[in-house]
């Protein structure tokens, strides 16, 4: 039986026989491993955690049993001295000899500590192995026992200099990092990045002390202090280095292995060293002239050790390591992939940066824009794992390669384009249709457009849901083919939505049938008719009584249509807000016509099953008790929601519900290309759900804060921040400017989140024209606000005072009778119509 | 509820044994469709009258067989007259009452007359 000795029980040596033993052919060896420590292997890389348990246990990599039951000779507690390559045997310090076949040395390396004047000083300690932890611990506690207050240092602001500093900060000692460079983890961070993690460890207690150079450690036989420059020093009672690493490499050198000029024994790609029967692994491996410190490459170079001496040659360790790392450091993430720092003639960089909420992202791309060279990620690693496989596989990237690391909510995406979803994803869930459907349909001739799509593969004709990603399908497509994409409402108006508006506005087009007979062609459908009735709607706040013939069927009779045919009625319940009298009127009128209540998702109170000669009666009967119409059924301003805010709760910061009912009065009525919502929350705690809505305002200190462009709904997103901490003028004058500019710009059926998402410029432009009025039309905006708000009037109060309105409320022209086609059934003591088929 | 459904046939306007008033045309809101019952059978009439032309189907959808077509928008496909329905939208040719965008549905039609400001509707029975 074959003998490998193993000089050196760390992690990488013990991965080394984890490895060995894993394999069958492992079992025809017999295994020594020599280790310095007088403990089994453990867990360096969580050493920090020590202080929060001192379980020396919970961090041993295995049990002794392990090696037991592995047939694993491990004797700790003893160095190794010297090689005799020619005889091929070991001497350890206690002067005992073990000869071997293969020798795997993972030694391993030392705390770099620099030649600085008083190094030797009492309080000095360097930070690797527990038991250098348990000497700190006991300094500390007598440190802390004389002066509660004490200080302790951390010489070296690299990764393990970092968790050395939280390690003394769990010991209650004043913690202060000192570093030379100018930034914290100089491998790892560009200065930016360093700055944004220095701000985030600061906040939570941290003293960081960069570009410093120790030139001596002050005291008299203890340290009292550090001495960086003239009248540059800095008191601390303890001080612990982590300046970096040297690697254990005394055994190679002296036994006359090949080694590198600052250290390290060189191997080749197959762990080999010099010596064919030598292997060298880890941190005193010198691969491509470089010594990896990182654990996972020293794992791979254990496999690769491991494979090579059981014969299989043909395992080698690959020419291009991966030094990505994601950790999570006293709490913060901090991740780096590939090359993190790139010279601008290799490629560009694009950075998001946020030192508000201590965020940095930056990824690196080649010159070309096509792929992922690097990056880093601090406060945020959400996206490691991802920007990790798009680099190690070479994924393409988007186009706009910011889309990887923006925030949703800023205009970015979890994918770039529809086109990256797969084939196979269920666009249209009624109709079972999925992505290749419809683009196949159009990459394989068959359709042109949109309406064709649908045509063809009835995508969107069931609940409608998908029409937004399907058009963004569609248009993607047609683009990829390079084909001209004109979005334009439909056959009958070769125009899109802001053309139109424009055209009708300029030329004071009277009406519906005068435009499609100045700009449109053939007699509209049930696309072209609705949305010019809006843009009437926007331009004269004309309501729906108007021109009848071109509203949707909810508008014609003011009332959502239901799918029996019958009609829900929704009075506006502004914020919310409603008091028993009007509690009791809605019950009264609901029992009468026997109608199905139910509480909505706006704070209001909708009442279901009337038939539409029964509308103009109730709304008689709501108007007469001082309700108003609710415009649930328009494309309009649905409700604002509220919290109960300052008035009762006792978190309250502002009265949100009477803000609420402002702001929902001042736009009630106002037609828009999609339907849109708004809240108002008192508090951060946000009971309102502000931020999933159109319009959001949350009170916070000094005023509100305003957030745009949220929704629930299929695609749900949170509003953004626009401003911050206005008073309630200015939120009234910013809401008028946005809403008039989304009135006036959106797409139809578009609402403001996938508005803003297509807006060029995105967020910051949208905050350029309502803030700064970059196009200066912030004024015409105002006033045609203000001038449609003038003009609002209830249009069920205007239908039950008209007669010639009340005509369109019949089921039957020829005859009194009402539809005999419905069935209802009860159902908790209520009803519903009876069930489709 | 095929019995319903089954009530309805199209009616070729050479075999209309019974012109049936419904109203005057004023009745009849414009560029839009309206309800009218005759004997068991609810009819949606389609006033166009941007051409001056008339149209009328059975007022059942045959998708969920709800009485609404007549409460649908109505406007052209590529010069076809028709009607989208508001549950739906799915739309149906006012001419032979075909599916567009679709074949699995279909739709009775009746011939419809302007006389004297009056409307009829013919059917067979």
């Amino acid at each position: 039986m074959k003998h490998i000795i193993v000089v050196g029980n760390g992690m990488v040596g013990y991965k080394f026989c984890e490895k060995l033993v894993a394999q069958e052919a492992g079992k025809d060896f017999k295994i020594t491993v020599f280790g310095e420590e007088p403990r089994p292997a453990y867990d360096r890389v969580h050493l920090s955690e020590f202080f929060e348990n001192q379980d020396a246990k919970a961090l041993e990599m295995a049990p002794l049993e392990w090696y037991m039951e592995h047939g694993i000779k491990l004797i700790t507690g003893e160095r190794v001295a010297d090689i005799n390559r020619r005889s091929k045997i070991i001497t350890t310090a206690k002067d005992e000899a073990f000869s071997y076949d293969y020798l795997v040395l993972a030694t391993g390396s030392t705390p770099f500590v620099p030649p600085i004047k008083g190094v030797e000083k009492n309080g000095v300690f360097v930070y690797r192995t527990i038991e250098d932890l348990e000497d700190m611990l006991a300094y500390a506690a007598k440190l802390k026992a004389e002066k509660p207050n004490a200080r302790a240092a951390v010489l070296g602001g690299g990764l393990l200099g970092l968790e050395a500093g939280k390690a003394v900060m769990d010991m209650g000692l004043e913690p202060h990092i000192v570093e030379f460079a100018s930034k914290l983890m100089p491998r790892q961070l560009d200065s930016r990045s360093s700055q944004v993690l220095k701000l985030k460890l600061e906040s939570i207690g941290l003293n960081i002390h960069l570009g410093k150079a120790t030139n001596q450690i002050l005291g008299d036989g203890a340290i009292t202090g550090m001495e960086f420059g003239e009248d540059d020093m800095l008191e601390v009672d303890m001080l612990v280095i982590s300046a970096g690493i040297r690697p254990r490499d005394e055994l190679g050198k002296n036994s006359g292995l090949e080694v590198g000029v600052r250290g390290g024994i060189v191997v080749n790609n197959k762990m080999q060293t010099s010596d064919e029967n030598i292997y060298a692994i880890g941190e005193i491996a010198l691969y491509n002239q470089m010594i990896y410190g990182l654990v996972a490459p020293g794992y791979d170079m254990a496999g690769i050790a491991v494979e090579q001496i059981l014969g299989q040659s043909g395992s080698l360790m690959p020419s291009e390591i991966d030094m990505s790392t994601k950790l999570k450091l006293i709490g913060v993430d901090v991740a780096s992939f590939g090359d993190p720092f790139m010279p601008a003639s290799k490629g560009h960089s694009i950075i998001f940066e946020n030192k508000t909420q201590n965020l940095y992202k930056r990824i690196n791309v080649s010159l070309d824009g096509k792929s992922l060279l690097g990056g880093i990620l601090v406060g945020d690693a959400s996206d490691y794992n991802m920007l990790h496989q798009v680099y190690l596989n070479g994924m393409a990237i988007p186009e706009d390669p910011s889309q990887l690391i923006l925030p949703v909510s800023e205009g970015g995406s979890s994918f770039g384009s529809v086109l990256d979803l797969p084939d196979t994803a269920q666009v249209c869930s009624c109709e079972s249709v999925s992505k290749g459907d419809i683009c196949c349909s159009i990459t394989d001739g068959e359709s042109t457009n949109f309406a064709d799509v649908v045509t063809k593969t009835k995508a969107t004709s069931g609940c409608g849901g998908c029409k937004p990603m399907v058009t963004d399908l569609v248009n993607e497509t047609l683009k990829s083919l390079g084909k001209e994409v004109k979005e334009t409402i439909c056959e009958h108006f070769d125009f899109s939505r802001q053309e139109l508006y424009d055209l009708i506005k300029i030329n004071k087009v009277p009406d519906y049938q005068e435009a499609l007979n100045l700009f449109g062609e053939g007699h509209g459908c049930e696309t072209c008719k609705p949305l010019v009735a809006s843009i009437f709607a926007t331009i004269t706040m004309e309501t729906a009584n108007r021109q009848p013939a071109i509203q949707d069927t909810n508008d014609r009779f003011l009332a959502n249509i239901q799918r029996n045919g019958t009609y829900s009625v929704v009075p506006r319940i502004a914020g919310g807000e409603i008091t028993p009298e009007q509690l009791i009127t809605i019950g009264t009128v609901a029992k009468k016509y026997d109608l199905y209540t139910k509480i909505t998702g706006g704070q209001r109170i909708d009442l279901f099953g009337a038939q539409v000669h029964e509308l103009p009666l109730i709304w008689k009967e709501l108007i007469d008790a001082g309700f108003e119409s609710g415009h649930a059924y328009g494309k309009s301003l649905r409700t604002v929601k509220s919290c109960v805010g300052s008035t009762w709760c006792r978190y309250g910061m502002h009265e949100s519900v009477t803000f609420a009912i402002e702001i929902e009065k001042r736009y009630r009525g106002l037609r828009s290309p999609h339907k849109f919502k708004g809240g108002v929350s008192g508090c951060i705690r946000e009971c309102a759900e502000a931020r999933g809505k159109d319009f959001g305002l949350i009170a916070v200190e000094g005023g509100w804060n305003l957030y745009v462009c949220g929704n629930g709904g299929a695609t749900p997103k949170h509003a953004v921040l626009l401003a911050e901490q206005l008073d309630d003028k200015t939120v009234v004058k910013y809401l008028d400017r946005f809403l008039m500019y989304y009135i006036r710009t959106a797409g139809p059926l578009v609402r403001t989140a996938p508005w803003l998402d297509k807006l060029d410029g995105g967020l910051d432009y949208l905050k350029q024209v309502v803030i700064e009025d970059s196009l200066g039309i912030a004024d015409d905006l105002e006033t045609e606000m203000k001038g449609l708000i003038n003009s609002y009037e209830c249009e069920w109060k205007q239908a039950v005072e008209s007669p010639e309105i009340m005509k369109r409320f019949k089921h039957f022209v020829n005859s009194d009778d009402t539809n005999d086609n419905l069935e209802f059934v009860p159902m908790r003591e209520q009803k519903m119509p009876k069930a489709w088929n | 509820m095929q019995d319903i459904l089954s009530q309805y046939e199209s009616v070729l306007i050479s075999n209309v044994k019974n012109w049936f008033k419904v109203g005057k045309t004023e009745d009849f809101p414009e560029n839009s469709g309206a309800c009218i019952k005759y004997k068991a059978k609810q009819i949606a009439v389609y006033n166009f009258t941007r051409t001056g032309k008339w149209y009328a189907t059975q007022n059942l959808c045959p998708h969920k067989m709800e009485m609404v077509l007549s409460l649908g928008m109505i406007g052209d496909k590529e010069g076809i007259p028709k009607v989208a329905c508001p549950l739906h939208k799915k739309n149906f040719s006012l001419e032979d009452g075909s599916q567009i965008g679709g074949d699995e549905l279909k739709i009775a039609t009746y011939p419809v007359k302007i006389e004297n400001g009056n409307v009829y509707i013919g059917f067979l029975d």
